[in-house]
């Protein structure tokens, strides 16, 4: 029998309905990978009785023939989705050893198509990173390095865990959360599919929040039709979460193969940033060709407000954050360290409790909140978002069904090699991804090849709302032409 | 609109005139809270009605009770306030343990109910107008234990995220009486509303009460906010002892420092809880959990048509279609309760004994009268609308005096009993039989030479054989014939 974890999930979702192989088998194949992979850092929290538990439960479905769309497949789930009885903790060591006694609506929407889950993923704490390097568990090793290096790099962040496992083929797909680019920039660290879907295509409810107008969850998958199958069942609206929005779900995976001939694709000139690799540069052409001969028509647009994207992101994300993370004050669950006051007890539980990177954004948050600013930062930088929206809009208002960018404007990079004296080198990672977010709009990222070094670099393609189709069309093109790429096993 | 002048204050440099503006918090009256399904029921075990959203759990988000929006906007009707079809929840931040989320969801820049007015009853049949400035919705925070233990605080969160109403007052008030008068409208008005139960013992009703004094026509001074103040008699006490003390300090050449106060109703003073400098920074800003609320304005009006009488419309018909004094209206639909009985004792009475003005005596200086004596509420009184009816119609048809009706009260308040009946078996008919009448006039004047003469030197002094004769008939004659045949009988 051949290795079971190198099969796509449609691949392996065929094997189990023919009954080539069982849940039970695929489980532990990948339980076992996790086990020989800890070096990667990707898990966590391992669930192994869980898994096989929910395995059996798969396979005696499958057997009646009752197995739901993702019947059998083992997942792994970013540490940021709530799981019901099962540790969960953001990465952060606010949370301590929190177990929550609910499921979040995403995960419990795989749980009820049949998936099983393998364990929680490491990720940037609260989300806060683009290396995940800022997990309280520590980084994650991307399965990939450069040509004749020993040197361990980062799968990007924050859903670091996510894509180092996806990569490492440790399990089967992962859930992700992107909020300035957490599933598209490691989904092109480590030569995976990650789409973030438009903003309220899934609930957020259960997800520990970041910053709730832009956190969106997504899947980060093997393939672009892995994507697909993930999507559909993790997408779909939740009264729990308002800004869930009450639209019929569609088959994703229908849209895989299908004709992308006389799609206009928009290639925004603001994109084109001084300095850029050239490699960066000729992986964007080459994209852009790939998408001409399969019948697509390539235009030019303009998007003048990209520039502004990053920093006003840098804004209203820790303004929400800053908020949001109140919560996690030391009085109901997770960390308490003591004080002779409450307030003492708020900041000797906050200061060792949150990471470096949470404290900056959280003080940065608050800031641009206080009296006396807020005018001249968050109301600025709202509207700021509602030009680039409109940037968008105005795009896709003369007819350009999607937008053809690079996903990151470099491969991936050392631990540690970045972000160490200026925290700006780091957040410049997300300089691709951020508008979409700041939109609320769908963007995937897929694998479209390598740079002189040997490492996978992506491609992002940016939908109108609630075309996610689209995306999924157009991304299996350039998935046929570049091909899949492996690392070499080195851990 | 200007404010209806208040009673100065005389300090020991002429007169002082009063600015005062409230916020008051009142409680929606809804079955689950603003933002959860947990129950609002009061009084449960500690902690035994609480969501995990009520609780800020990591990923819980906050859903918008219906319910409570529909009270909000019945609440703006009821102040004549302009509802705005599309508001914004906002947060607002800072930290305290009875505050889960580390935020309160409010209202801060576009609020559910913008500007209104309300005319509020003071003594002698005055009345003010109060402005509405906004009415918000915003969550209650939970309740901080401090005696359950010697060294922990303990925290129970049955209330938090309770849904409350935050209504705030244009500076319109201008004393002690009407600050009172104010409350005790808006809690009338709720009540009748059902949108809030305006028990200030439990806590359903707060005020905060800003206090600025000024000499009268001059620039308003510097306020003080009294925190949290949860009896309308606190209210008037507060107000007076806040604006002697801001016009002790004036007078003495200091200055008044802008700064939150706490009224000690022990020691009949304000005291500093925290100035200007130590306010906090709440860095509101729209929660992007919760979209803004919209709702058409057909919405309003459905809520609207089915909005019960209120006081003011209550009062005005009285005295239009009943002939009531505005006194004795306003007494009457102050409690909707009130009212309600009043309106009871109507519907009882056949069409040809309605008459309002009498029902309306009875109702305000007997029964009311008794309640307040014995301390009891309308809804414990041993009275029901139906007998009262009967004793009213019982007079208007000449059946029983007037004093024979207050015993007849007495019997059916302690005894109970349908007062047609014990009228019957006790004798109590007035005598309006000529004949007996003037067989008693008869002997009562033979009997009595010298009054008699007396009587006729003095006319006045008729009264006396007027009592003389109820009180040999045991108070059952007809006053009107002893008083006629009295008359003719002597001669005056």
């Amino acid at each position: 029998m051949t290795d079971l974890t190198s099969l796509t999930l449609a691949e392996a979702r065929k094997g189990l309905d023919s009954k080539t192989f069982t849940s039970l088998e695929l489980t532990d194949a990948h339980l076992k990978a996790i086990e020989e992979a800890r070096a990667l850092n990707a898990f966590v929290l391992e669930t192994p009785d869980q898994a096989r538990t929910m395995a059996r439960e798969a396979d005696a479905k499958i057997t009646k023939g009752e197995g739901g769309p993702l019947a059998g497949i083992p997942l792994g789930i970013k540490d940021l989705f709530a799981t019901k009885d099962v540790r969960t903790t953001a990465c952060s060591k606010i949370l301590g050893n929190f177990v929550p006694p609910y499921e979040s609506t995403v995960t419990s929407q795989l749980w009820r198509d049949g998936a099983v889950m393998l364990g929680k993923l490491n990720n940037d704490e609260f989300a806060m990173g683009s290396s995940n390097e800022t997990s309280c568990f520590g980084p994650v090793g991307n399965p990939w390095r450069r040509e004749g290096s020993n040197t361990t790099l980062v799968p990007g962040g924050s859903s670091g865990g996510s894509a180092s496992a996806v990569a490492a083929l440790l399990c089967m797909g992962a859930t992700a959360t992107d909020t300035g680019g957490s599933i598209r920039q490691p989904a092109a660290f480590t030569a995976t599919v990650g789409i973030k879907p438009t903003y309220g295509r899934c609930s957020r409810w259960g997800i520990v929040a970041f910053a709730s107008s832009l956190d969106q969850a997504g899947p980060i998958a093997r393939t672009t039709r892995d994507a697909a199958i993930l999507l559909r069942s993790m997408a779909g609206h939740d009264p729990k979460d308002t800004t869930s929005v009450d639209i019929p779900v569609p088959d994703y995976e229908a849209a895989i193969g299908r004709s992308v001939k006389g799609m206009k694709i928009g290639i925004p000139r603001e994109y084109r940033l001084d300095g850029m690799p050239a490699e960066i540069e000729k992986l964007w052409s080459e994209g852009a060709e790939w998408l001409k001969a399969a019948g697509a028509e390539l235009v030019e647009v303009s998007l003048p407000h990209t520039k502004y994207a990053l920093p006003a992101y840098y804004i209203v994300a820790p303004a929400e954050a800053s908020s949001n993370l109140a919560r996690y004050d030391g009085v109901r669950y997770g960390l308490r360290v003591p004080g002779k006051s409450i307030g003492e007890l708020y900041e000797n539980t906050r200061a060792e409790g949150f990471g470096a990177e949470v404290r900056r954004r959280v003080m940065i948050g608050t800031y641009v909140l206080s009296a006396g600013y807020y005018d001249a930062y968050y109301i600025r930088a709202q509207r700021v978002r509602t030009l680039i929206k409109k940037d968008f809009e105005d795009c896709f208002a003369k007819g350009v069904h999607a937008i053809l960018t690079p996903a990151t404007p470099s491969a991936a990079f050392g631990i540690g090699e970045k972000g160490g004296a200026d925290p700006v080198e780091m957040y410049l990672n997300d300089i691709f991804t951020v508008t979409v977010n700041m939109a609320g709009l769908p963007g995937i990222a897929v694998p479209a090849g390598k740079d002189a070094q040997g490492l996978p670099l992506g491609l992002q393609l940016i939908g109108r709302p609630f075309d996610e189709e689209t995306l999924f069309s157009l991304g299996e093109v350039i998935e046929q032409a570049a091909g899949r790429f492996t690392p070499v096993r080195w851990w | 609109m200007t404010a209806t002048s208040g009673k100065l204050i005389k300090g020991a440099t002429g007169d002082w005139e009063v600015v005062i503006g409230m916020e008051i918090h009142a409680q929606v009256t809804s079955k689950s809270k603003l933002f959860s399904g947990a129950s609002t029921a009061f009084g449960g075990d500690p902690n035994s009605h609480v969501s995990l959203v009520d609780v800020a759990m990591p990923g819980m988000l906050p859903v918008i009770n219906e319910e409570c929006v529909r009270q909000a906007v019945r609440t703006g009707l009821g102040l004549n306030a302009k509802i705005n079809l599309r508001s914004v929840f906002d947060r607002k931040n800072y930290f305290y343990p009875d505050l889960p989320q580390g935020y309160q969801i409010s209202q801060y820049k576009d609020p559910i109910v913008g500007e209104g007015e309300i005319t509020v009853e003071l003594d002698g049949g005055r009345t003010a107008t109060v402005g509405i400035e906004r009415l918000h919705i915003e969550q209650d925070p939970g309740k901080m234990l401090h005696d359950q233990s010697p060294s922990l605080s303990f925290i129970d969160f049955n209330r938090c995220g309770v849904a409350l109403m935050e209504i705030v007052s244009k500076p319109d008030i201008r004393d002690a009486e009407q600050a009172k008068a104010y409350v005790t409208k808006l809690r009338s008005i709720m009540r009748y509303l059902g949108t809030c139960d305006g028990d200030m013992e439990k806590g359903s009703l707060r005020a905060d009460v800003n206090v600025s004094v000024r000499k009268p026509g001059g620039p308003l001074g510097t306020r003080c906010e009294i925190k949290n103040i949860n009896s309308i008699s606190f209210i008037g006490q507060a107000v007076e002892a806040e604006a002697r003390r801001q016009i002790e300090i004036i007078e003495d050449g200091g200055v008044i420092e802008q700064e939150t106060r706490r009224f000690d109703p022990d020691k009949g003073e304000t005291r500093s809880m925290r100035s200007k400098e130590e306010a906090h920074d709440y860095r509101y800003f729209p929660d992007p959990d919760l979209l803004p609320l919209e709702f058409t304005q057909a919405f309003v009006d459905e809520l609207k048509a089915a909005l019960p009488e209120l006081p003011d419309q209550k009062k005005a018909r009285f005295i239009a279609d009943l002939g009531l004094s505005p006194y004795d209206a306003s007494v009457l639909v102050a409690e909707r309760e009130s009212a309600a009985f009043y309106e009871s004792v109507l519907e009882a009475l056949s069409e040809r004994a309605r008459d309002g003005k009498l029902a309306a005596n009875w109702v305000i200086n007997e029964l009311f009268g008794r309640l307040n004596k014995e301390g009891l509420d309308i809804a414990s009184s041993p009275v029901a609308a139906a007998q009262l009816a009967a004793i009213v119609a019982l007079i208007g048809e000449g059946t029983i005096s007037g004093k024979i009706a207050k015993d007849l009260f007495e019997i059916v308040w302690s005894e109970g009993g349908d007062p047609r009946a014990l009228v019957e078996s006790r004798g109590m008919k007035q005598v309006t039989d000529l004949g007996a009448i003037e067989k008693v006039v008869d002997e009562i004047i033979a009997a009595n030479p010298d009054k008699v003469a007396q009587a006729k030197a003095k006319p006045q002094l008729a009264g006396w054989f007027v009592g003389q004769v109820m009180k040999s008939s045991g108070g059952k004659a007809n006053p009107q014939a002893v008083n006629d045949l009295l008359k003719s009988k002597l001669g005056i």
